[in-house]
């Protein structure tokens, strides 16, 4: 491939072949990766890439179906995240896990404390505390609790907790989502420090700058296939979004794939957004859409577009501004609300947010609709279970039984179910994010075209997808986010491929 | 085994109706009298009827609570509800001259508004169950204390106490309290949404939200029932005794309540409710103090005894334990 790096000199950690399946979908297919000490090793791709499967395959949450990981010379197999720390395989995952009232030293030294008789030697555990602080720069007081601390400082004090047990390789699952800059220069400068120190570093993120910055290579992931390992030197923001998106630059123009014409687009929207905005998550936007439209929203994970949709659907409270259906002003501060004016949600994470798993396929589709069809508050249990069985044939949902939890369902399906909550109650505006995530191609291809489908029917689709190509074949019209804002509005034969990637990729620092 | 067959061993319910029902057997073997029926004023005094009776609080409590574990929370202060409600009826019936029915629908409703406000501590203010409701744990038995002002209040009121000593039929009041509770309860949730939206905010309140569920109207609702509920129960406790005794009316009921639904099969985490689970699971926990109280059994081991029991029933409703029994039954088939 193109810019890949190959390297003799001998690496630290060696992962081939790696294949981990999950139902319905093959969240890692045939992984190679490999890390050298002394390395800034950044992994990137959008969600659902495969970037935390292959890390947790790595530390030991999951096993690996297929593949081989070979670790300072001999093979790795490590059944728990405890094993890989033992075998000195540090991981840092996002949100801070430090007991907030115990002390500094208390904390570094939580679970191994060192012994003195039957009680504990608190001299000798807050000596060594501060040689630990001393070692990583940290000037802290050992004996205050860590929750006086800023989440920055507690970061790295994890670090140093994760780095006192001879860690030869430490990895940072998005270790600056809760940093601010400052905070971010002052991680980066220490695991510069780390590095120098020999030490192997594996870096995941999603801010791109931040990787230009920081690694010295970069390995990209997408749809569970690694699209292969560049010296980040040769990189910039554009070629890394080409590679992350499916396109290499080159490519970009001779895609083969046309933009959907537009559509008539002079009526009164069905959904308008006026200046809506939550700080300091989104500035203000507009955007409307039509009878029979389907609205893309693109952009890179974090740009804003998720938010977007939450806001219009009354998921989120805005900060600013108002959304007008069929022309008039009203009033969307609660999902039920939203509901009630015919819009529908699918949520980004249909597991978290959309699934009732524990109760039946057909009780999790006639959620929304069951109200419209009860009558004098009956639940006309019959009734609503022909009405599940209409939609679990249309969309073919598999297992076809409705008495199954969904939670047994493949993810595809899952998908189905909640797709099929929100058809069933015939909604005039249906917002999907990200429909098509972690499913498998098939079940892909099956929404794409329900999808258009709806739009014929004169439903308005507002669909967000990380997947350019998606966004190209089914829009009438995209809306473009970068850093939280809406940048462009590309209509029907504008929205090429190459106008789509230029308004993502941006101006950027180093675009 | 039939899919149908497994369908329904996997069921809690099936269990503790089955433990319930062995429980039965065993007393109608070993236990003499346990079936005899006399007659006395009217009124039909056998043991599993006066089981029945005497489980009323216990059961009353148990079908709210499954209501509220359903939508994923917790009530610790039904005991001291009960309490409240006891103290606030003997008040009435002592310190003023309202009619029975006025001082019934009274308490009721004043049970139902400390239910509204542990429902509006958990879903506005966004408090854990566990503690919005030991709140009132801790607070509701002083409460009650203060509205006796702190002695237990006797009361002699036939009208009042029939809620408890009147007989229907042959059959205690309590019997159809219990039954019509039971049949509304099992009605609502099966013939309304009430069911569905219940074990949807149980089983993911996030994704009840985003399906525009009125999420905090259904968890005023359960509690607010489950207030009520407790109100009828502590009437009924106060009325058996002839006295509201606030430091020991439904004292520890909140436990047992809880233990009921469990043992029915409802899970602790919330969705999936079994309305019948629970009452068998208050059955099974009265019968089982019956028939220690009427065995030779030295009193001392009564809980032991019980606690044993429950872990018998619990350990057969776990996964793990019921997979082995099954890969076993399967394996002997297999030889056979």
């Amino acid at each position: 491939m193109a810019g890949e790096v190959r390297d003799a000199s001998p690496a630290l950690l060696e992962m081939r072949g790696i294949t981990r399946t999950f139902p319905g979908v093959k969240a890692l297919d045939r992984v190679d990766f490999s890390l050298r000490s002394g390395e800034i090793h950044a992994l990137v791709g959008e969600n659902g890439a495969g970037k935390s499967t292959l890390v947790k395959v790595l530390t030991g949450v999951h096993g690996a179906e297929v593949g081989e990981i070979r670790f300072g010379g001999a093979r790795l197999a490590v059944r728990s995240p405890r094993e890989a720390q033992t075998a000195g395989i540090a991981t840092i995952y996002q949100e801070v896990n430090l007991i907030p009232h115990l002390s500094v030293a208390e904390n570094l030294f939580l679970g191994r404390q060192p012994r003195k008789g039957l009680g504990l030697d608190w001299h000798g555990m807050h000596r060594r505390a501060r040689d630990i602080l001393r070692r990583f720069n940290l000037d802290l007081d050992v004996h205050t609790p860590v929750s006086a601390y800023s989440v920055a400082v507690q970061q790295l004090l994890c670090i140093a907790r994760a780095l006192d047990l001879s860690a030869k390789l430490l990895v940072l699952d998005e270790p600056t989502s809760s940093l601010d800059p400052r905070e971010v220069e002052a991680l980066f400068e220490w695991l510069r420090r780390l590095r120098a120190g020999g030490m192997a570093i594996l870096f995941i993120g999603h801010v791109l700058d931040e990787i230009l910055a920081l690694s010295d290579r970069t390995t990209v992931l997408r749809n569970g296939r690694r699209v292969g390992t560049f010296p980040t030197a040769g990189l910039d923001r554009r070629i890394l979004i080409g590679h992350m998106l499916g396109r290499s630059l080159d490519a970009v123009q001779g895609l083969e794939t046309a933009p959907t014409p537009g559509i008539d687009s002079t009526g009164t929207p069905v959904l308008e957004a006026r200046g809506l905005g939550r700080t300091p998550a989104l500035r203000p936007f507009g955007l409307e859409v039509h009878r029979g439209e389907i609205l893309g929203l693109a952009g890179l994970l974090g740009s804003g577009r998720t938010e977007a949709a939450r806001l219009l659907f009354g998921a989120d409270l805005p900060t600013s501004g108002g959304v007008l259906v069929d022309g008039k002003a009203v009033r969307i501060r609660t999902p039920r609300q939203a509901v009630k004016h015919g819009l529908a949600f699918c949520p980004e994470d249909r597991k978290v947010e959309g699934l009732l798993p524990g109760l039946t396929v057909w009780e999790n589709i006639i959620l929304v609709v069951q109200r419209r069809q009860s009558r004098w508050g009956r639940f006309r249990r019959r009734r609503l279970r022909r009405i599940a069985g209409t939609f679990m044939e249309r969309l073919g949902i598999v297992p076809p039984d409705g008495n199954r939890a969904v939670k047994t369902l493949s993810g595809g399906n899952q998908q189905k179910v909640i797709l099929a909550r929100w058809l069933a109650a015939r909604p005039r505006v249906l917002i999907l994010d990200e429909p098509t995530r972690g499913i498998d191609v098939g079940a892909k291809v099956e929404i794409e075209s329900l999808v258009k489908d709806l739009a014929s029917g004169g439903m308005a689709v507002i669909f967000i997808s990380s997947a350019l190509e998606e966004v190209v074949r089914d829009a009438h019209t995209v809306v473009v986010f970068r850093d939280r804002e809406v940048v462009a509005c590309l209509k029907g034969d504008e929205a090429t491929p190459d106008a789509l990637f230029r308004a993502i990729a941006g101006g950027g620092r180093n675009g | 085994m039939g899919r149908r067959t497994s369908d329904v061993l996997s069921r809690p319910a099936f269990w503790v109706g089955a433990a319930l029902l062995g429980l039965v057997l065993v007393n109608a073997l070993v236990t003499p009298g346990f079936f005899e029926v006399r007659v006395v004023n009217g009124r039909l005094f056998c043991t599993p009827v006066d089981i029945v009776h005497q489980a009323a609080p216990v059961l009353l409590l148990a079908l709210g609570m499954t209501l509220v574990i359903g939508t994923g929370g917790i009530d610790l202060s039904v005991g001291a509800v009960m309490a409240i409600a006891g103290a606030l009826a003997a008040v009435l019936l002592t310190g003023t001259d309202l009619a029975v029915p006025w001082i019934l629908v009274g308490v009721l409703g004043a049970g139902v508004g400390i239910g509204l406000v542990n429902g509006g501590l958990v879903s506005i203010l966004g408090i854990q169950p566990i503690i919005a409701t030991l709140i009132l744990l801790t607070a509701g038995r002083g409460l009650a204390q203060l509205i006796t002002g702190g002695h237990p209040v006797p009361f002699e009121r036939p009208a009042f106490q029939a809620l408890a000593g009147g007989a229907l039929l042959g059959l205690p009041i309590t019997c159809f309290i219990v039954a019509g509770v039971l049949a509304v309860a099992v009605g609502v949730t099966r013939h309304t949404a009430a069911g569905l939206y219940i074990q949807a905010v149980g089983d993911n309140e996030k994704a009840a939200r985003l399906a525009g569920l009125p999420v905090r109207r259904i968890q005023f609702g359960v509690y607010g029932c489950l207030g009520l509920l407790s109100a009828l129960a502590g009437m009924i406790e106060a009325a058996d005794i002839k006295c509201a005794d606030p430091s020991n009316c439904g004292l520890y009921l909140e436990l047992d309540a809880i233990l009921a639904v469990v043992l029915g099969g409802t899970l602790l985490t919330g969705g999936r409710i079994s309305l019948v689970g629970s009452v068998l699971g208050a059955l099974l926990i009265q019968t089982l103090t019956t028939t220690l109280l009427m065995s030779d059994i030295d009193v001392a081991y009564n809980l032991v005894v019980k606690a044993v029991a429950v872990l018998a029933v619990c350990g057969i409703q776990a996964p793990t334990i019921r997979g082995a029994i099954r890969s076993r039954m399967q394996r002997g088939k297999a030889t056979q």
